[in-house]
C-alpha cells in the first residue's frame, strides 16, 4: 500500500476540520472540527507507525495519548459551551459581544 | 494494488465524505450521527494500518463516549436542534479558500518528503495490546503518568466551570 493514501486521507481530514473551525457557527461545531482535525494527526501517527515497522510502536503509543488528551479537551470545551449557553442564552461563537463571566460571580476566587 | 490498498481507498472515500458531511450539515445532531460514522471508518483504517489496539480504543472513547458527550450537552443546553441549527458564519468563503489552500498545502509537503513510499504489507508489526502495553508501560511510563494528571486537571476543571453559583 503506498503510504501517501493514508497521508491524503489525513491532509482531507484536516483540511475539513479546519474549515469546521473557521466557519461554523456554533460552538459545539467548533470542537467537532477540532476533534476531525485530532483524528487527521492520529491517522498520520498510525500510518508512519506502521510504514517504519516501529519495534517501539512510538506512532501508535502516541495516538492512544492524544485521544485520551483529545477525551480531556472535548470535556473542558462541552463545559465552557454549556456555561456559556447558560451566561449568555445562546452557543454561538459569531458576534458574542463580550466574554461570559465564566464563573457566577464573575470568578474572583480563581 | 492489493486487496488491502482498495479496501483502504474505498474506507478512505467514505472517511472524507462523512467528515465533509458533518462540516456541511446545517443540523448540528445530524453533524454528529455523521462524525459516528467518520470515526468508525477511522477504526476501520486503523485496523487496516494493522494497528488494532488503536483501532479498539478509537471505537470505545470516540464513538462510544466523545459522540455521546457531544449529544448530552446539546441535549443539556436546550439550544435549537432543528434544520438551520448550525449555520456558517458570514466568513465562509474565506474559511473555505484557507481549508482548502492548507490541505493542498500539506499534500504538497507529505507529495514532496514520502511521495514514493510504500507500506510493506509482509513487514508490518501488529499492533496488539500486548506490545502496545509493553510499549506504554515500558518506555512511555513517565508521559503516560503525567497524562493521568491532565485527566484530573481537566476532570477538576469541568466541574469547577459548570458547578452553579450557591456558595
Amino acid at each position: 500500500m503506498p503510504l501517501m493514501l493514508p497521508l491524503t486521507v489525513s491532509c482531507g481530514l484536516f483540511g475539513l476540520g479546519l474549515y469546521a473551525v473557521l466557519a461554523r457557527r456554533h460552538a459545539v461545531m467548533v470542537l467537532l472540527g477540532v476533534e476531525l482535525m485530532l483524528n487527521a494527526v492520529n491517522l498520520n501517527l498510525v500510518a508512519f507507525d506502521t510504514w517504519w515497522a516501529d519495534t517501539l510502536h512510538t506512532g501508535q503509543s502516541l495516538t492512544l495519548f492524544v485521544i485520551a488528551l483529545a477525551a480531556a479537551e472535548i470535556g473542558l470545551g462541552l463545559a465552557i459551551v454549556l456555561v456559556m449557553f447558560r451566561t449568555v442564552g445562546s452557543a454561538d461563537v459569531d458576534g458574542q459581544a463580550r466574554l461570559p463571566d465564566v464563573l457566577p460571580d464573575g470568578g474572583d476566587e480563581l | 494494488m492489493t486487496a488491502v490498498t482498495v479496501v483502504f481507498a474505498a474506507l478512505g472515500l467514505v472517511t472524507l465524505v462523512s467528515a465533509f458531511l458533518v462540516v456541511t450539515s446545517d443540523q448540528i445532531v445530524h453533524a454528529a450521527l455523521w462524525l459516528v460514522v467518520t470515526l468508525g471508518a477511522l477504526a476501520a483504517l486503523y485496523v487496516l494500518l494493522a494497528a488494532e489496539l488503536v483501532a479498539w480504543v478509537q471505537v470505545l472513547i470516540y464513538v462510544g463516549s466523545v459522540v455521546v458527550l457531544l449529544l448530552f450537552a446539546l441535549m443539556l443546553t436546550r439550544a435549537p436542534t432543528g434544520s438551520g441549527s448550525a449555520t456558517a458564519t458570514a466568513n465562509q468563503p474565506l474559511a473555505g479558500v484557507v481549508a482548502a489552500a492548507v490541505t493542498v498545502a500539506l499534500g504538497a509537503v507529505m507529495w514532496a518528503g514520502f511521495g514514493g513510499e510504500v507500506i510493506d504489507e509482509d513487514a508490518i508489526r501488529i499492533g496488539t495490546a500486548e506490545r502496545l502495553g509493553d510499549a506504554v508501560f515500558r518506555t512511555w511510563v513517565l508521559p503516560f503518568e503525567v497524562l493521568s494528571v491532565v485527566l484530573l486537571a481537566a476532570l477538576v476543571g469541568a466541574i469547577v466551570l459548570t458547578r452553579r453559583g450557591d456558595r
